[in-house]
């Protein structure tokens, strides 16, 4: 019944939302009244805007409104994505355990590549400098244990795009 | 940076109120006035130290599709990839990893058709195989650093 109601609620206002999100995707404005603004743009009431952003908060559709820093500027300078093999028939405790850890930013199940990308758990691990991760990334080793059968670090090198997820973009 | 920006970095990695004057509220929080507030926020972004402040969507509850792809490309070869696979609009990040497979880029489109056919296009305008990896469960999204 909730999900009714709820995707009811997301179609009857998908085209509302969308523009919404079309116009805040790049970020709000830094001026005293951002909502009052975006509203403005889009022709539609300041209170019908701050709702459909409650409402997309509360559902999920926005993960939060803040601020994204820029890690690298702020000394967070290293990041190593940690792969794991672990059984699939764990990966829901293991991961949920993993992805508990503080340093972990991101912690997902993805897809094996078998023979030789056996990895099935993924966990993106930050810190000052490479020592700093390599630390932090025993520390999941040693919460593995046993079931972690093998495991990599793979350390960025290099950032050759960063423009974050846009809607309403083609080729 | 001086004390105040920091906890301005701290607490905006938090949620930011959804009323009428929501930099007067954090302001107020924070022990400072909304225009202070408002024009830190403007330096802070202006040297970078913010790559984004507004709404995180999160495109898995879009019907959107979203997914991480990676690449073994030679040196050689490195930056003419590069420049193919950035060239797509739909490619949010790229990064280049230490390890065989050493192109990593995540694809967001707003249709599962529409992944599939730019993995196609990458493919074909650089001769190599893309390893897409969606994700199959997400325990957790959450970045947040302290300074």
């Amino acid at each position: 019944m909730w999900v009714y109601i709820l995707k009811f609620e997301i179609d009857n206002h998908a085209d509302l939302d969308r523009n919404i999100i079309l116009a805040t995707q790049a970020g709000l404005p830094l001026v005293a009244e951002p909502y009052q603004q975006i509203a403005e743009q889009l022709n539609i009431d300041v209170e019908v805007l701050q709702q459909r952003l409650t409402t997309m908060l509360n559902d999920g559709r926005i993960r939060r409104i803040g601020a994204v820093p820029n890690h690298y500027k702020l000394g967070y300078t290293s990041n190593g994505m940690t792969v794991w093999d672990v059984p699939d028939e764990l990966i829901y405790e293991l991961g949920e355990r993993v992805g508990k850890m503080t340093f972990v930013s991101h912690c997902y199940q993805r897809p094996r590549f078998l023979p030789d990308w056996p990895y099935n758990l993924f966990a993106m691990v930050h810190g000052h400098n490479h020592e700093e991760v390599l630390e932090k990334t025993e520390k999941i080793t040693a919460l593995l244990g046993d079931n972690c059968r093998a495991h990599d670090i793979l350390f960025s090198t290099k950032i050759l795009k960063k423009t974050g997820i846009r809607i309403g973009v083609k080729s | 940076m001086d004390e105040l920006d920091r906890k301005i970095i701290n607490r905006l990695q938090l949620n930011f109120p959804i009323c009428d004057h929501p930099f007067a509220v954090v302001a107020d929080e924070l022990g400072t006035n909304e225009a202070d507030l408002i024009s830190r926020l403007e330096q802070l972004s202006e040297k970078k130290y913010l790559t984004r402040f507004g709404p995180l969507y999160n495109a898995d509850n879009f019907g959107g599709s979203v997914s991480l792809c990676a690449m073994a490309v030679s040196e050689n070869d490195f930056d003419f990839v590069t420049e193919k696979v950035n060239a797509h609009p739909q490619v949010a990040h790229n990064y280049q990893r230490d390890h065989a497979l050493n192109m990593w880029f995540v694809i967001a489109t707003e249709s599962q058709n529409e992944l599939e056919e730019i993995i196609k296009k990458i493919e074909g305008e650089t001769g190599l195989p893309v390893k897409n990896m969606p994700k199959l469960h997400e325990f957790y999204v959450g970045l947040y650093f302290e300074v």
